[in-house]
Parts: structure tokens; sequence; C-alpha cells
């Protein structure tokens, strides 16, 4: 045991927690006799999983297409806004008091708004999703772009740079880790809109399957839409945290460096 | 006015409308010149530097520099047409080297030819080859052959400078500005890259501006050396720095360099002395009883 390497070691670990957990999960809903209709086995969960599937797979693709389209659009709309007000400090100034008494909004209360103007469905729940991830987005990108050391700057402007040189240059690289980091909490707020808006109004998606599922107390199939959700949500965290190592490496192999 | 290549005339600078950085500054510098701005700290030797380079606008006064105008840079791109001639060629170099990390070496010190014209036409075209270059060439220069393709943070902070006055030079600047470029390094690598500065200098003569707070460095590398009162800041004293070139660590210890330094010292303990014990109501008054 003691030749595995640290590395390998914490897989094996995380690996033997997840098991763990849902062993015991198992077990102990075996040992007390608790109803399915309260917490079902992790094997009714699956077996739920396994034999729906055919029906729950087009509401999984709904539901991962919403996110993914709000999370696009939203993340160029932040990307759009924070290079707008990242790039000046008046901007910045102004916009600031707005963007954070726009962000503070329950994102719960418009999706009955949405729902008013465009009827319920794909829309309200591709709004939801968008208006849910563009916060993190805008505040990252504008910050990245604010923390440019002034001292680049003044090189850059005695050269005789335009604006527009010192963004392309040096602003909008320097955001990029910014950017990324923000896309890890984007896709995964992304999703609580997208599920949240199938909730409230929607007849297609996971939201709209445990909705359903709930109210003829089909306890199993509301956890097996949990267990669609939870899978999808890790799936799209490591690929944004994947996408961030390959563009964004530069800002994190300093540490490494000096570590090893 | 006199027509030397950069002229501050009677320049005087207030931030806001608070503190009064220069006062009445005449300064001079002749064209290939090498002029240090040495002064107790504070004392505006930066702000003289960031007028030239056009960062900052006189409160009063005029700054010249290659024949026109200093303007705040923003607002010279607006007046373009106005004043046709090309735009003086300037290399910066801070005390922090202030590479960007998402870049080599190279493609660091290459960022001006990105920006400065003429370069910046033909930068897509060249940047492979003549560039390239050329960018390795000069690191060759400053002793950095062969780090081209390094990452900034795989270099010490002596090295990081040595690129950071690569990149100053590679546009072949007409007017170099360094702000305490050797001040965060060691006494070894500040006085090899001395050694550097100053053959780059005799190679190229660019007019160079140096602030520095380091005395020896100023007698070693400059052919003026201003010393500046506490702020606001005023020109006490010009000295003309007659040792031969090039000069040598050895003649760094020779007794006239060092009773040179020692004179800038004291004068500068006097500066410091005026300014720091009187209310700055009260500095001109003393500081003419103290050169009376």
């Amino acid at each position: 045991m003691n030749a595995l390497s640290p590395l390998a070691r914490q897989r094996m670990l995380s690996v033997v927690a997840f098991i763990g957990f849902f062993l015991l999960w198992e077990i102990i809903c075996v040992a007390f006799g608790v109803s399915d209709l309260v917490l079902p086995r992790p094997s009714q969960i699956a077996q739920v999983l396994i034999e729906k599937m055919p029906l729950l797979w087009p509401h999984a693709v709904q539901t991962l297409y919403t996110t993914l389209v709000g999370f696009a659009l939203g993340v160029l709309a932040g990307i759009v806004i924070g290079v707008g007000i990242g790039s000046s400090k008046l901007a910045y100034d102004v916009t600031y008091p707005l963007l954070v008494g726009f962000s503070s909004i329950p994102k719960v209360a418009v999706v009955p708004l949405f729902v008013v103007w465009f009827g319920a469905g794909t829309v309200p729940a591709i709004l939801t999703s968008l208006v849910i991830c563009i916060f993190p987005v805008v505040v990252n990108v504008a910050t990245g772009l604010a923390s440019t050391e002034p001292e680049l700057e003044d090189v850059l402007r005695v050269l005789g740079a335009r604006k527009r040189d010192i963004l392309w240059n040096v602003g909008l690289p320097r955001a990029l880790p910014y950017l990324f980091a923000s896309l890890k909490i984007a896709i995964t707020l992304s999703f609580v809109g997208t599920v949240l808006a199938e909730t409230v109004a929607s007849n297609k998606g996971i939201g709209t399957v445990m909705m359903i599922a709930s109210g003829n107390f089909d306890v199993p199939m509301v956890f097996a839409g949990l267990f669609i959700l939870a899978a999808m949500g890790i799936a799209l965290y490591a690929l944004s945290s994947l996408v961030e190592q390959r563009m964004t490496g530069w800002s994190k192999r300093k540490t490494d460096v000096s570590m090893a | 006015m006199s027509n030397a290549f950069i002229q501050l005339s009677e320049v005087t600078l207030q931030y806001g409308a608070g503190t009064l950085a220069l006062d009445h500054t005449t300064l001079g510098i002749d064209e290939g010149d090498f002029v240090a701005l040495v002064g107790p700290s504070g004392c505006g030797k930066s702000t003289i530097l960031k007028l030239v380079a056009g960062l900052l606008r006189p409160s009063a006064g005029v700054v010249i520099a290659g024949g026109r105008e200093v303007g705040a840079i923003g607002k010279q791109a607006a007046s373009v047409h106005a004043s046709p001639s090309p735009r003086l060629r300037v290399g910066l170099a801070f005390q922090n080297p202030t590479m960007l990390p998402w870049l080599t070496i190279r493609d660091n010190v290459m960022i001006p030819l990105k920006i400065v014209e003429p370069f910046r036409q033909d930068f897509a075209k060249k940047k492979k080859g003549e560039y390239a270059d050329r960018v390795e060439a000069l690191l060759a220069q400053v002793g950095l052959k062969g780090f081209g393709e390094k990452r900034p943070w795989e270099l010490s902070g002596g090295m990081l400078q040595r690129a950071s006055l690569c990149r100053a030079l590679i546009h072949d600047p007409e007017l170099l500005l360094l702000d305490e470029p050797f001040g965060a390094l060691d006494q070894f690598t500040r006085e090899e890259l001395w050694d550097i500065m100053q053959k780059l200098w005799m190679d190229r003569r660019p007019t160079v501006l140096l602030v520095t707070h380091d005395l020896r460095e100023s007698a070693y590398l400059a052919n003026r050396i201003c010393v500046m009162s506490s702020r606001p800041g005023r020109i006490l004293e010009t000295r003309d720095v007659g040792f031969a070139r090039p000069r040598t660590l050895e003649s760094s210890y020779a007794p006239e360099f060092a009773a040179l330094v020692q004179q800038l010292r004291m004068r500068i303990a006097d500066a410091r002395r005026d300014g720091d014990a009187t209310p700055p109501a009260a500095v001109a008054a003393n500081s003419e009883g103290a050169t009376a």
C-alpha cells in the first residue's frame, strides 16, 4: 500500500469514500426499515434509473440543452458587459451598484415574469439560466481587466499604444484566469437556473419530471432525477475545469515550479 | 527657448489640489546625453520622468521632447492631424520588470515592435524571422542568450530586469527613460547591469534619463547628474561627470569617483534636512538660506 504515490492514494480514497457513502445509505435504510416514500435505497434508485431511462433520457437532454444555451449566452453577455465596465473606471463605478442590485434579486422571482412575457416552456428556462450565471462572469472579467499593473500600462502608453492595443495584449489575457474561474461557478448556477424554471413553468426537463414525480409520491423517481442532475453537474464542472487548465496554465504553473 | 532635446521650462506639477510635486523646475537634456536624476525620496524624480514620457501633464510650464511639446498621451492621439511629425520613440523601464507571464521572454521583449510604427505594420510578417532575430541578438547582448523560449517565472530577478531593458530598447528608442531600474537587485547583479547598460548606451547612443537613489550608479553611468531638493522638487545642482568611458568597477573605486559620490551624498543630506525640518511653506526661504 505504501508504494502508492500520494496522488493515487488520494484518488483511491475518494473512490472508497464515494462507494462507502452509498453503501452506508443502503445499510441504514435496510437496518432501520426506512420506507421508500421517505428515503429510497440507492439500489432502488439505480433500478428506476435503468428501467425508466428511455423516459428520462429526452428530459435529461432537454435540461442539458437549456443549461448550455443559457450558459453560453450568459457567458457571452457577461464577457461583453465585463469588458465594457472593466475597461473604464467611470463605467465600473457607475454601473456597479446597478449590477449588485440586479444580482441580489432572487432569481426564482423573475421566472413568473419570464413566463408572462414568453409563455411556459424552454425560453423562460434559458433566460433564467442566463440571468443567474451572468453576474459572476461580469464581476470576474471586470476585476481581471482592472488588475492590470499600472506600470505595465505606462510602458505601453509611452510606446503609443491605443486603448484597444492594451486591452487586447494585456487586459484580456490577464482577465482570462478570472474568466475561467467564473465559468466553473457560472455553469453550476446556470444549471440551478434551468431546473428552477423547469420546476415552476415547463413541460419538459428533469425539473418537470421531479415536480410531477413528487406530486405522485414517486420518491424513487425524484431521486433518480436528482442523480441525473448531480451527474450532469459534475460532468459540466469537470469540463470547465479542464478547459480552464488548458487555457490558463501559465497562471498556475508558477506555483508548481516554486513547490517543486 | 533652448534647443535641448528634452527641455522642461518652469514646470510646476500639483497632484490634484494637494501635493506640490514640482515647483518651477527647469532642466535641459541634449540629444544622446546620459543624465541621472538623484535626490531624496519623494522629491519628484519620477514625476519628471513621467512628464517627459507624457504620462503626466504639467500644471504650469512647458515640456519639450524631440522638438515638440509633450501632451498627455491620450490627447495627443486625438490631434494626430495637427502634428504630422512622427512621435518620438520612447522606451521605458521600471524597477518592477512587469513581464507578461503568459508570453515567452522573446514575445515579451517583442511587444514594442507590435505597437510602435514602423515596426507595427510588418509585425505579422516579420515576427518569426527578422524580429525574432533582432530580439535574440539583443538578448545575447545582455547575457540572456538562449533564454528567449523561457517563461518569465523561470528567470531570476536580475535576468528579468535584463529582459525588461531589452523590451525598453528593442524598438531603437530615441529616448530611454529608466525609473530605478536596478533598485530591487542585489549589489553584484546591479553592478553587472551597470556595465551592460553602459555598453548598450555606448553602442546605440539614445538619450537617457535615469532616475535613481543609488549615487554610485549615477556616477558610474551618467554624463551629468542633477541633484534635486525635497518636495516640492527643484534642481539644486547639476554636476558634469567627466570620467573616461568605458567606466569599470575598478574605476568606480578611484579616489575622484569616491569624492564625487561623497559630495553628492552631502548635497542630498542638506536637501533632506531642509525638507524634513520645515513645513512646506517655509522651504523656499530656508533653502535659499542654505545655499547662500
